[in-house]
């Protein structure tokens, strides 16, 4: 299996709710490589995102059942994610499978504190260490020549694209295996889309990505692999080229090509 | 084939009137093959002629499609099926353009027999062969309107028999040529025009050869008879 992670029939259903948001779903995450999540408003893509680093377990009484299999540290098999416990567990997983949301969501404090206070939380303490991540990361992130004067500025001055791409920094200063991309261009002009896309496929060499988009045209021009849900199915899983060229799903080609079901 | 309404109105709307250009283009193209077959086997040096003129009406469609082509992948991004019609559309244009060309060809051959006054022995075998032709061309639009992969099946069989007609005239009239060297002019008029028809012919298996791709997507071009029976079936 060369698979990052791998969502085992996974069946999701938020705390009070009748229904299960998301039913029998199972999709593989490859190594390095974009996968993208398409599907209507309230399809569950975003749900199932989110599950993938249980970040809706920060309230508590959600509903899980299946597995979301995780490649373990030292590349030698599988733990399941839903049978993490312990807080401290939680926040190693969600340093392992970063997240980045819709909206740019910069700390208030300077750019490079934006950066540094997840490492030193995490444990980093030598000062030469930390200038080294920022740069390093606001680099991956091509953001380090627009930012480099000025570390010191307040972040929420930096424009929306600047932003989410310091966000993406953020991330990756932590050196996760796996990130997680809610929506991240769609609060952006095209401009700053593509630079976020163009990172996007320069980030595949090191990380695993998963991706939910509306904008199809972004997922069919970054994702190796494309999974179109639907009323919290999986309806059609392959690969990006087939899903927009040739679907074997009816209503995967009546979504994508904007036809009515 | 049957796919819903797109959720935009208009862009049912430009698929239409796109493909209703391609079918308008087809009958010109017909229309075309056909004055230039009777042109040149009835030596009418005015109807030639009114075929090298209008050659401009295909050319003219040619580009009016592709810019209505482009328009829709512009504005629209067409996925699946969508994208496939676009692409068969485009290429079929090019290939009724080409034909277009063919008849403009046939219809010059037609001025230089009726110049020369010398008309090649067994003149009429090459009705038979442009009756089939036609068949195809009309057989291939009508495949594509209806986007019936069946009809468009049918059609590329067709094929094998204009080769047929085409080998057969080939050496009825180097038969001729041997036999009479002051005809060779005529019959070598006559062989360019039985080969702009064979042309006609594998032209018409390629727009059958599109709707195939665009019902199945599955790409047949390149590949023999053979494996085609075998992948219709």
């Amino acid at each position: 299996m060369n698979n990052m992670m791998e969502v085992q029939n996974l069946s999701f259903t938020y705390k009070g709710a009748a229904e299960p948001s998301l039913k029998d779903i199972s999709l593989p995450i490859q190594k390095n490589k974009v996968t993208a999540l398409i599907g209507p408003s309230g399809c569950g893509k975003s749900t199932l995102l989110r599950g993938m680093n249980r970040i809706h377990d920060l309230y508590p009484g959600h509903q899980y059942d299946g597995a979301i299999q995780l490649l373990n540290k030292d590349g030698v098999g599988y733990t399941d994610i839903l049978s993490l416990k312990k807080e401290a567990e939680m926040i190693r997983l969600r340093q392992r499978v970063g997240m980045i949301f819709q909206k740019p969501t910069p700390f208030p404090m300077t750019i490079h504190e934006n950066i540094a206070y997840g490492l030193k939380l995490s444990g980093v303490k030598k000062r030469a260490d930390i200038e080294e991540i920022v740069e390093k990361s606001l680099r991956d992130a091509a953001l380090w020549t627009e930012v480099k004067e000025r570390l010191g500025h307040d972040a929420r001055g930096l424009s929306g694209g600047q932003q989410q791409r310091l966000c993406i920094a953020r991330a990756i200063a932590l050196k996760p295996e796996v990130i997680l991309f809610d929506e991240p261009t769609s609060a952006l002009d095209p401009i700053s889309t593509l630079a976020i896309e163009e990172m996007i496929s320069v980030l595949r060499e090191d990380y695993s990505i998963c991706i939910v988009t509306h904008n199809m045209q972004q997922a069919a021009r970054i994702s190796d692999y494309t999974g179109f849900m639907y009323l919290g199915e999986m309806i059609e899983f392959d690969q990006t080229d087939t899903i927009f060229m040739q679907p074997s799903v009816k209503q995967t080609e009546d979504y994508i090509s904007g036809r009515f079901g | 084939m049957s796919m819903g309404q797109h959720i935009s109105h208009r862009f049912d709307e430009d698929i239409e009137a796109v493909t209703s250009k391609v079918l308008m283009m087809g009958g010109v193209v017909h229309q075309q093959v056909e004055r230039a077959v009777s042109a040149l086997l009835t030596c009418d040096r005015v109807l030639a002629e009114k075929v090298i003129a209008d050659d401009v009406k295909v050319n003219t469609l040619d580009v009016k499609i592709d810019e209505m082509c482009n328009r829709i992948i512009v504005t629209r991004q067409p996925t699946a099926t969508d994208l496939r019609l676009v692409m068969a559309i485009i290429k079929a244009t090019n290939d009724l353009e080409r034909m277009g060309d063919e008849a403009k060809r046939i219809a010059r051959q037609a001025i230089d027999i009726s110049k020369r006054g010398v008309l090649p022995e067994l003149f009429e075998s090459i009705d038979q062969m442009a009756v089939r032709v036609k068949e195809m061309l009309n057989k291939s639009l009508d495949a594509f309107a209806r986007k019936d992969i069946d009809a468009a099946f049918t059609v590329i069989g067709l094929d094998k028999k204009v080769d047929k007609d085409y080998e057969n005239l080939t050496r009825q009239q180097i038969t001729h040529m041997m036999e009479d060297p002051r005809k060779i002019h005529a019959s070598m008029d006559l062989l360019w025009s039985a080969r702009a028809l064979e042309r006609i012919g594998d032209r018409s298996c390629n727009i059958c050869e599109y709707v195939i791709y665009l019902v199945q997507g599955k790409d047949v071009r390149h590949i023999d008879y053979k494996e085609l029976e075998e992948h219709m079936e």
